[in-house]
């Protein structure tokens, strides 16, 4: 699905050396040095570190890594505020590396709008003078900057407010203001630099919310840059892990969790609450043994179980649409009855998910009926694979909350009990 | 003792070298600054004492009351300051010395006139180069510990005596906070909101014009308060060499060994000094 999006940004073999010896830090570089042994030797910090990327048109791109991994740096560069020292940046294909002084700032002005952490705010402006801040750059014209400004607002939700001061207004609001700031110039790419990171958890979450509500209307391209791994998942629709000026890995949230490439990425995922990112898609099995509800009957049913040492078996239809379950007892009973199929046992009323169902929406759907989940196609219905209860119940296991890991425990005991 | 190198000399060499060929251009200056000092003179003598009483007070007021001006907090906020100005400058004019104190008064301001028409932008250009920087603040540093007297010799050379000799002397002597206050106020403006500017496609001008001056503005009119004091401070100085006002008065008082002159002059400066302290703080402070 990827493959064919456009792409929006492309960052190849990116290096940003800062001091006054780039030259011989690139070359250490080059030979596997790290970043202290070359800070050591030559007095120069390594801020990014040969990164290769593409961030797709429309989507929300989050870079993530510890303070000082070099995050704000390769934001930089790709609104050339730091020059890399080598390597390339394409926008729509263009090499911005090569851009004279005067092409950048075009770019910066039409091109791309960045949104900062502790909001850079004119004090001294109004509310919609700050939010035309862009438009005034550009010498627009009083009348249009104002209505244009007065729209950005609107869409971040601060009507009325255009003419109070950024210090009458909170946190929050004062970045509304800075979003706005970025949105009134209408630009295909919004860069953000820990813009929630100086919020309070519970306005954190709102700002997101908003964020997300506004890319769901605007399409805009995003690159966000924070070091919270669960802003990263909510807001990314792909993630990339950064550390010492390195992309450790790049993918989205759900492969990053499932299989970090180092202890560093590990590192992160583990403070992660696993339950709302793991999906059905990853646990489940795929290609299951299924019975077809047209052909087979109880004694092809029962062979199929035994071979396959399970009690229980999807059923399909001849289009691979989902029926049902049957279970061994029900179908040894049939075949004791002399049925020919399998319609008198097949048990219809069982949930159905689609394959990004979270473990967290799954929990509940195993504890009332006990019975594996098949994960169907959502347009066709089709079945795709299935989750069965040990394996969900061990995923959820790995929670560090100490209630739900013994509820959890009872819930599985229960379980194999009755398997018996 | 034997002097084995004369720096002396060669400064006074310098000099002389400017003077003969610059004539034309001291000429010059010395002119603007006698014509400016004396119709300001005039007009502000050509005003009646009450009336210029009034519109100090009246300026003063505002300065502390800003946007309270007409309603009870501003008259709280700012009725010291206008009572303040109505005492001393009825008693500078009781005194005898209101001619004087108009012309100190001009003296400071054209000084401090001059003093920011360079000082802000040579503290501009060391906020925004490094290199000017590090030439511009070993000059002040210098600037700043020579005796202020020295500054006379330089002046009386180019200039020989009057009020445009006394007029440069007190520029170079106040200039410094001009410029390391500009300087200051500008480095202080939050990096982001700078960053803001470059990110938004700002130029340079549009950086300095529309986010660091407006931002360091509070800092530059403190350095504009100092300017104005230190100017004040040196019109007994400057009228060593001939520049007119209270400082002359001073001057006088301490030659003749005259008591109650020098007082009542030190003390008309005194008040010049408050009240041009105290309307410009109210002006930084509105920020
Ligand atoms: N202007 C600079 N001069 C020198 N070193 C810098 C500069 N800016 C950042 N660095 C260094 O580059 C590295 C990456 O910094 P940064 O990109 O700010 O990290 P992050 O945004 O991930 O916290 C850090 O080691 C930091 O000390
Ligand atoms: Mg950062």
């Amino acid at each position: 699905m990827t493959e064919n999006r456009n792409v929006k940004i492309k960052v190849e073999k990116l290096s940003l050396i800062f001091g006054k010896n780039k030259e011989s830090a690139l070359n250490l570089l080059n030979q596997g040095c790290s970043k202290a042994e070359i800070l050591e030797k030559t007095k120069c910090t390594v801020g990014v570190d040969r990164a290769s990327f593409e961030i797709y048109e429309g989507e929300v791109f989050v870079i993530m890594g510890l303070s000082g991994s070099g995050k704000s740096t390769l934001l930089r560069c790709i609104n050339r505020l730091h020059k890399p020292t080598c390597g390339h940046i394409y926008i729509n294909n263009e090499d911005i590396t090569t851009k004279t002084n005067k092409e950048l700032l075009e770019i910066r002005r039409t091109e791309m709008s960045m949104v900062f952490q502790n909001f850079g705010l004119l004090p001294h402006r109004t509310i919609w003078e700050n939010a035309a801040f862009g438009l005034e750059i550009k010498n627009e014209k009083t009348g249009v900057r104002h209505e244009k400004a007065i729209e950005a607002l609107h869409t971040v939700g601060l009507d009325g407010y255009e003419n109070q001061y950024p210090k009458s207004l909170s946190g929050g609001m004062q970045q509304r203001v800075g979003l706005a700031r970025a949105i009134a110039n209408n630009p295909e790419v919004l860069l953000m630099d820990e813009a929630f990171s100086a919020l309070d958890p519970l306005i954190k979450s709102d700002m997101q919310d908003e964020l997300l509500d506004i890319q769901n209307k605007l399409h805009k391209t995003i690159v966000f840059i924070t070091h919270d791994l669960d802003e990263a998942i909510k807001l990314g629709d792909r993630i990339a892990i950064m550390k010492d000026g390195v992309i450790e890995q790049l993918g989205t949230a759900e492969e990053i969790i499932t299989s970090p490439a180092s202890e560093y990425v590990q590192a992160f995922v583990e403070k992660v609450d696993r339950k709302t990112i793991i999906t059905a898609g990853t646990l489940m099995f795929q290609k299951p043994v299924t019975l077809l509800i047209e052909k087979d009957g109880p004694e092809g049913a029962l062979r199929k179980m035994k071979t396959e040492s399970l009690e229980v078996l999807p059923v399909v239809d001849k289009n691979k649409k989902f029926v049902g379950f049957v279970w061994m007892n029900d179908v040894i009973h049939a075949a004791k009855q002399k049925h020919l199929d399998l319609v008198s046992v097949v048990k219809t009323d069982v949930p159905s998910i689609h394959k990004n169902y979270t473990v967290e929406e799954m929990l509940p759907l195993i504890s009332e009926v006990r019975t594996p989940l098949a994960v169907v196609d959502e347009t066709n219905g089709r079945l795709l694979g299935v989750v069965t209860q040990p394996s969900l119940i061990i995923e959820s296991t790995r929670f560090d909350n100490e209630d739900e890991i013994s509820e959890l425990k009872e819930q599985a005991k229960e379980y194999f009990k009755w398997k018996k | 003792m034997e002097k084995i190198i004369n720096i002396g000399k060669y400064i006074e060499i310098a000099i002389n070298f400017l003077e003969e060929h610059l004539s034309f251009l001291w000429n010059a200056i010395d002119n603007l600054i006698t014509w400016t000092v004396d119709s300001m003179n005039s007009l502000f003598l050509n005003i009646p004492f009450w009336l210029f009483m009034l519109i100090v007070a009246a300026i003063g007021y505002w300065a502390k009351s800003g946007k309270t001006a007409f309603n009870k907090s501003g008259i709280k906020k700012a009725s010291g300051i206008t009572l303040f100005i109505f005492i001393g400058l009825v008693l500078i004019y009781l005194m005898g010395y209101w001619k004087e104190a108009i012309e100190t008064t001009t003296l400071v301001l054209v000084s401090t006139f001059i003093a920011l028409l360079l000082g802000i932008p040579i503290g501009i250009l060391s906020a925004k180069s490094s290199l000017a920087n590090a030439i511009i603040r070993p000059v002040l540093d210098f600037m700043q510990t020579m005796p202020a007297f020295v500054y006379l010799i330089p002046a009386i050379f180019f200039f020989s005596v009057g009020n445009s000799p006394g007029v440069i002397a007190t520029v170079i002597f106040s200039l410094p906070p001009a410029v390391r206050l500009t300087s200051l106020g500008i480095k202080n403006v939050a990096g982001e909101v700078v960053e803001a500017g470059h990110a938004y496609g700002a130029t340079e001008n549009q950086i300095l014009f529309k986010i660091q001056l407006p931002l360091a503005m509070p800092t530059i009119l403190a350095g504009v308060n100092q300017v104005i004091l230190l100017a004040l401070s040196m019109v007994v100085i400057a009228s060593m060499v001939g520049a007119r006002g209270l400082g002359s008065i001073v001057y006088q008082g301490i030659q003749q060994n005259n008591i109650a002159k020098g007082f009542e002059s030190g003390l008309g400066i005194v008040i010049l000094a408050i009240i041009l302290d105290r309307i410009t703080q109210a002006f930084g402070n509105k920020k």
